[in-house]
C-alpha cells in the first residue's frame, strides 16, 4: 500500500542534512530542470495532473499557466506551510524529514513561472520546524544552490521563512497573502474570471508544502512515472494522516485509489481496544463526516469521496470510535471555526457562534426541537453567501453531522 | 514619544529583512515577534516603536497585532502552557489533561500563577493530531501527554519555586 514518493527520505537517518540528502537523489532534479525551458516545465507539471495537497485538489499546472510568461512585474511563489485544518499533520513531516525537498522542489516551481523570490509562510506554532527549514536553507545559499546562480546556472532565487502568529484563517491563500504583507488575516473577495493571486500587486502562486515537495519526483523522472500512481482523475500520491482512535495513528504515504478500510484496519491496525468504527472525518475537520457503514467501499481519491457526498480535503483523517458523542464531537468543532473565523461575515461570524452557543445547551440537556431547527436555519444562511469558502464549508459539516446521526440529538432533546 | 527600541540584534535583523521584501509593510509580523522575543510581550509602548519604523498608526498595528493569538498583549508567566483542545486532542483524553494541569498547577485556563511561572492556555489544532494529546510549553511540542510525562517534565523546570 505505502508509496515512496515524497517520504522516500523520511526514514534515512540525518536525510535533513545537505549531504545526505545529495546523497539520496535531492537537487538531482535540477540538471534536467534548467535543461527545460519553463514552459516545458510547465508542460510536465500540467501532463503529470499534479493536484494541489492543501485542501482544495486544484490542478497545479492550470494555476501555474495563469501567471503570464512575461511579466513586466516581478512574480512570487509563496509555499503555503500554514497546516492547522484539524487533522492535519502531513506537511511538517516534511520540513522535519526532508526540507531539501522542498527547497529542491521550490526552486522547480519557480524557474517555472518565472520567480527570483518564494516565501514559505509557516505557521507560527512550528518553531521546531521552522529552524530546521531555515537551516536547510543556510545550506542551501552555501552550496550555491540558492542565490544569485541557482547551481551554476544564470537563474537567482532566493527564499523567506515568513512567520505567522496563530490563525488559522491564514492558511485560506488570500488571507495567507493578507498577512504576508502585514495587515490582519482577512480572506479577499473573489475575482470573476480565472487570475493569479497577488502579493502587493505582483502575480503570484500559493501552492501547499506537499504539492511543492511532489514537483521534483516529476520532473526527475517524467510525469508517467507519476502517473503510475493514483487514479485517472487522482494521479500520484498523498500523505494521509490518520488521527483518532487508531492503534497505529500517523503519516502514511499512499497511491490516490487506496481503500480507506484497508487502510485503518491494516495500516493503522484498527479500532484502539478493539471497539467498533463509528465515523471518520476523512479529509480534516472542514469535511462531511462519513457513518461506518460508509466506508465499505471507500477509496482515497477526489471522485470517490466526492460521489460519497464528503471530500478528500486534506487527506487528514480523524477516527472516532463508539463510544464518541456526534454532538460533543460537533461542538468542539463549533467552538473552534467560532474561534477561527476572521469575522467579516455577519452570516458566519455570528452563525458559528449562535450553533456553538446552541450545541452547548443541547449538551446540557437543556435543547428543545426549535433549538435544533434553529441550527438548520442559521447554517442556511452561512452557505454562499460569504467572502470565502470558511462558512459554506462549515455549513455543510454542521449539515453531515444533524443528517447521518439524528438519533444522537433526538436522545438529548427535551 | 515610545520607550521601547530594539536591542542591536533585532535593529540589524529588521535592516536584513527589509531587503526581503518588496514593500516594508511585511514586516508587520516580524516586527512583533522580534517585540514579543524581546519583551516577553507586546507593550502599547513597543506599538508606537513598531509603527513609528513601518510608517503607519499605532492603532493599525494594534489592530494587526490584536488579530492573531500568538501575540500576547499582556504579559505571561514564565512558562507558558498551551494545550490543544480541538477533536483528535479531545478523543485522546486532552480533557482529563486539562483537569490534571490545572489540579497541579492550582489555576483555570486563562490564569498564570501568583508566582508568574506559570500560564494556562487552551489552544486549536496544533498539527500534531497523529501524537494526541498535545501541548506547547514555550516554544517546545510535547506529545502523546500523560500525567506522568507532565510531571517529569514540569518538575524538572528549574523555575524559582
Ligand atoms: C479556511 C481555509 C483554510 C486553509 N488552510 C490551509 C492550510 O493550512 N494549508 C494549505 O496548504 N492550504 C490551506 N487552504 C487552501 C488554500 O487556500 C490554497 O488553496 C492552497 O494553499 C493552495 O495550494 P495547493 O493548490 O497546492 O493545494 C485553506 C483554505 C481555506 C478555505
Ligand atoms: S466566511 Fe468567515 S472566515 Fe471567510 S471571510 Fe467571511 S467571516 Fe471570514
Ligand atoms: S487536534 Fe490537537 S494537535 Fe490537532
Amino acid at each position: 500500500m505505502i508509496a515512496k514518493v515524497v517520504s522516500k527520505n523520511f526514514d534515512i537517518p540525518n536525510a535533513h542534512t545537505l549531504e545526505v540528502a545529495r546523497a539520496n537523489d535531492r537537487y538531482a532534479a535540477l540538471e534536467k530542470l534548467f535543461c527545460l525551458s519553463p514552459d516545458e516545465v510547465i508542460r510536465e507539471i500540467e501532463q503529470s495532473g499534479l493536484r494541489g495537497k492543501g485542501g482544495g485538489g486544484a490542478l497545479t499546472g492550470e494555476k501555474w499557466r495563469l501567471i503570464p510568461p512575461k511579466s513586466d512585474k516581478p512574480v512570487y511563489l509563496v509555499v503555503n506551510a500554514d497546516e492547522g485544518e484539524p487533522g492535519t499533520f502531513k506537511d511538517r513531516q516534511i520540513l522535519e524529514f526532508d526540507p531539501h525537498l522542498l527547497i529542491e522542489g521550490i526552486i522547480c516551481a519557480s524557474y517555472a513561472i518565472g520567480a527570483h523570490h518564494a516565501y514559505v509562510y509557516i505557521r507560527g506554532e512550528y518553531v521546531f520546524w521552522m529552524n530546521r527549514l531555515q537551516h536547510a536553507i543556510d545550506e542551501a545559499y552555501a552550496a550555491n544552490l540558492l542565490g544569485e546562480n541557482v547551481g551554476g546556472h544564470n537563474y537567482a532565487l532566493h527564499v523567506t521563512i515568513h512567520r505567522g502568529a496563530g490563525a488559522y484563517i491564514c492558511g485560506e491563500k488570500t488571507a495567507l497573502l493578507e498577512s504576508l504583507e502585514g495587515k490582519r488575516g482577512h480572506p479577499r473577495l473573489k475575482p470573476k474570471g480565472k487570475e493569479p493571486e497577488w502579493f502587493f500587486g505582483n502575480p503570484t502562486v500559493v501552492n501547499n508544502v506537499e504539492t511543492i515537495a511532489s514537483v521534483p519526483f516529476i520532473i526527475r523522472e517524467g510525469y508517467a512515472s507519476y502517473r503510475a500512481y493514483g487514479t485517472e482523475e487522482s494521479p500520484g500520491t498523498m500523505l494521509f494522516g490518520i488521527s483518532g482512535h487508531v492503534k497505529k495513528p500517523g503519516v502514511y504515504e499512499l497511491p490516490y485509489g487506496t481503500s480507506m478500510k484497508r487502510v485503518i484496519y491494516e495500516l493503522c491496525g484498527g479500532i484502539r481496544g478493539d471497539k467498533k468504527l463509528k465515523a471518520i472525518i476523512p479529509g480534516g475537520s472542514s469535511v462531511q463526516i462519513l457513518r461506518a457503514d460508509e466506508i465499505e467501499t471507500i477509496t482515497l481519491d477526489y471522485e470517490c469521496l466526492k460521489a460519497h457526498g464528503s471530500a478528500l480535503g486534506t487527506g487528514g483523517m480523524i477516527v472516532l470510535d463508539e463510544d464518541v458523542s456526534i454532538p460533543e464531537a460537533m461542538k468542539n468543532l463549533f467552538a473552534f471555526y467560532h474561534h477561527e473565523s476572521c469575522g467579516q461575515c455577519t452570516p458566519c461570524r455570528e452563525g458559528t457562534g449562535w450553533v456553538d452557543r446552541i450545541l452547548a445547551k443541547i449538551l446540557a440537556g437543556a435543547g428543545t426541537h426549535e433549538d435544533y431547527q434553529t441550527i438548520l436555519d442559521a447554517v442556511d444562511t452561512m452557505n454562499g453567501k460569504t467572502i470565502c469558502v470558511f462558512a459554506p464549508s462549515v455549513a455543510f459539516i454542521a449539515q453531515s453531522y444533524l443528517k447521518k446521526f439524528p438519533e444522537e440529538f433526538e436522545a438529548l432533546l427535551k | 514619544m515610545s520607550r521601547f527600541g530594539f536591542n542591536w540584534e533585532n535593529e540589524e535583523k529588521f535592516d536584513a529583512l527589509l531587503e526581503r521584501y518588496p514593500d516594508k509593510q511585511s514586516l508587520m509580523l516580524p516586527a512583533l515577534w522580534m517585540v514579543q522575543y524581546q519583551e516577553g510581550w507586546i507593550s502599547l509602548d513597543a506599538i508606537r516603536f513598531i509603527a513609528k519604523k513601518l510608517e503607519r498608526t499605532p492603532m493599525e498595528v494594534y489592530s494587526v497585532a490584536s488579530f492573531y493569538t500568538m501575540f500576547q498583549l499582556q504579559p505571561v508567566g514564565k512558562y507558558h502552557i498551551q494545550l490543544c483542545r480541538t477533536l483528535s486532542c479531545m478523543l485522546c483524553g486532552s480533557k482529563n489533561i486539562q483537569e490534571y494541569l490545572q489540579t497541579k498547577l492550582g489555576i483555570k485556563v486563562g490564569e498564570t500563577t501568583p508566582d508568574r511561572q506559570f500560564t494556562l492556555s487552551l489552544v486549536e489544532c496544533l498539527g500534531s493530531c497523529g501524537t494526541a494529546p498535545c501541548m506547547r510549553l514555550n516554544d517546545d511540542y510535547i506529545e502523546n501527554l500523560t500525567p506522568e510525562k507532565i510531571d517529569e517534565i514540569l518538575d524538572g523546570l528549574c523555575h524559582d519555586r
